[in-house]
């Protein structure tokens, strides 16, 4: 402990009350990361299913909200979201408005419908691929389309799509740093802070880069762990 | 070998020498902070404009130099300026201890209180006091002395919201998410209380030691041009017609 105060007295910048609230910075960050993924995931497996359909009266209105979430910045979508729901006629007075007041959960709503939407097609994608032989095995042995689904059709898509959602779970952490434009102090306000007092750019923006890296590895192993465990089947025996 | 490195050394001190002759400065660039009214802010042509816009410009002719105006947001304009991205910063930088130590100040050339803003409802309120601010959300620019002032007073009582530009947090306070700003008060003189459901709250408060241009540290004789210029500016009623123009009270300094 002592020795950490030495090192913290070498410098101006990062003394306690500046680490704190890099702290607090990570623990906004890995909230709204990690809320707006699993409600994500959640919503995203019935979408899919649905945007898999055959019948275009369920498969067009999936479509359609996916390509427009995939189809503008993220960035565009919290303006709308945080600033627009301002100009909704007696918000104010309503119930939602202690919910939509605080920026957390506007920002949180337009992360979540983001990430639903990529998900949602990253689960597509891995749905319209399983093995035509596996569906007419399933057929062959009666089971009904809500079990095919459910037993066989499921749990070998999420394996297939573990390594694009990977992908999604990194983009979603870096697309994160975006809360701090709307006065959420995340890792990126956090940087922004110590920034502003210190005017001090490189410093504050390499030490938060540094904390992204870490998680970033973090989430790295963890999805080739993953991967690793439930591909077991698709790698070759020696 | 050593002839060589001799030549070399030779080449660059001449090269400094004869940048350090030719620094009679034909063009300085200024950097604001947009919008910031009624100081700077963009006329409806998409032109800066504002008092310190025209200011400036009186300046620059008084000393002679073409100006260029360039817009950067507040957080980063301190950081922009020793990065060389502009030479001085003319924005409402008010003086104080901290940024001393990083940029050199000129003369201040005006001085102006700031105050407490919020809807109607919140008139009676004792902003003095950390009990009655208890738990409000507090806007304020980030990295102003407004936010210092916030920061150090009732940073433990209130939840302070850091925007990046002014007009984020006007809007922020008419859309309901703050409960107060602190401002420099023309500003919310111009932006807040000209919506008859906002209003100033109890006297304004005098923060910092007046505003000034902001130089890079080395930049000495690009400061003493400023001064001579400035004051010639005051002296000569230049200023006053450029104050008239935007403020019904004195501001001078």
């Amino acid at each position: 402990m002592e020795s950490l105060t030495a090192l913290l007295n070498q410098n101006e910048i990062f003394n306690l009350q500046t680490l704190l609230h890099y702290w607090d910075g990570l623990v906004m960050t890995v909230q709204l990361v990690f809320i707006s993924l699993v409600v994500g995931a959640v919503i995203s497996v019935p979408l899919a299913i649905m945007r898999a359909s055959r019948n275009p009266w369920i498969s067009k209105p999936i479509w359609v909200y996916t390509y427009i979430f995939r189809g503008t910045p993220l960035l565009i979508q919290l303006y709308i979201i945080y600033y627009g729901v301002v100009y909704i006629e007696g918000i104010q007075d309503s119930m939602f408005w202690p919910v939509v007041k605080e920026a957390f959960y506007p920002c949180l709503l337009a992360f979540v419908l983001n990430t639903a939407a990529y998900t949602t097609e990253i689960l597509r994608g891995a749905i319209v691929t399983t093995p035509k032989g596996e569906i007419e095995a399933a057929k062959a042995y009666g089971m009904s389309w809500s079990t095919m689904t459910r037993r066989i059709v499921l749990p070998s898509a999420f394996r297939r799509a573990l390594p694009a959602y990977g992908n999604e779970v990194i983009f979603m952490l870096h697309a994160s740093a975006i809360a701090s434009v709307v006065t959420i102090v995340d890792l990126t306000g956090a940087a922004r802070d110590v920034y502003s007092q210190h005017y001090a750019p490189f410093e504050a923006y390499t030490f938060v880069a540094a904390i992204y890296l870490c998680l970033t590895f973090g989430l790295i192993y963890l999805f080739k762990y993953l991967e690793k465990k439930m591909l077991a089947h698709l790698r070759p025996l020696s | 070998m050593k002839k060589i490195v001799a030549a070399v050394l030779a080449c660059g001190l001449a090269a400094t020498t004869s940048i350090a002759m030719a620094k009679d400065y034909k063009e300085v660039r200024l950097a604001v902070d947009v919008p910031y009214e009624p100081f700077e802010f963009k006329a409806p042509d998409g032109s800066l404009t504002g008092f310190e816009i025209d200011l400036g410009n009186a300046v620059c002719a008084e000393m002679q130099v073409k100006c260029e105006w360039v817009v950067q947001a507040w957080d980063g304009i301190i950081p922009g300026l020793l990065a060389r991205k502009y030479d001085a910063i003319f924005s409402s930088m008010s003086i104080n201890e901290d940024r001393k130590k990083k940029v050199l100040f000129s003369e201040p050339y005006y001085n102006t209180p700031s105050s407490w803003f919020g809807p109607n409802a919140s008139k009676s309120l004792d902003v003095a006091s950390k009990a009655s601010l208890k738990g409000k959300s507090v806007g304020v620019q980030r990295g102003t002395i407004q936010d210092k002032y916030v920061t150090d007073n009732f940073g433990d009582s209130v939840d302070v919201k850091r925007y990046t530009t002014a007009d984020d947090l006007v809007l922020d306070l008419k859309g309901g998410r703050l409960d107060l700003v602190f401002l420099d008060y023309p500003v919310g003189e111009n932006t807040i209380i000209k919506d008859e459901n906002f209003t100033a709250i109890s006297d304004t408060i005098q923060l910092g030691d007046g505003v000034a241009v902001a130089l890079r540290k080395r930049d000495k004789d690009l400061a003493a041009k400023f001064n001579k210029a400035l004051a010639k500016v005051k002296a000569n009623g230049t200023y006053e017609k450029i104050m008239n123009k935007y403020f019904t009270y004195n501001i001078k300094m």
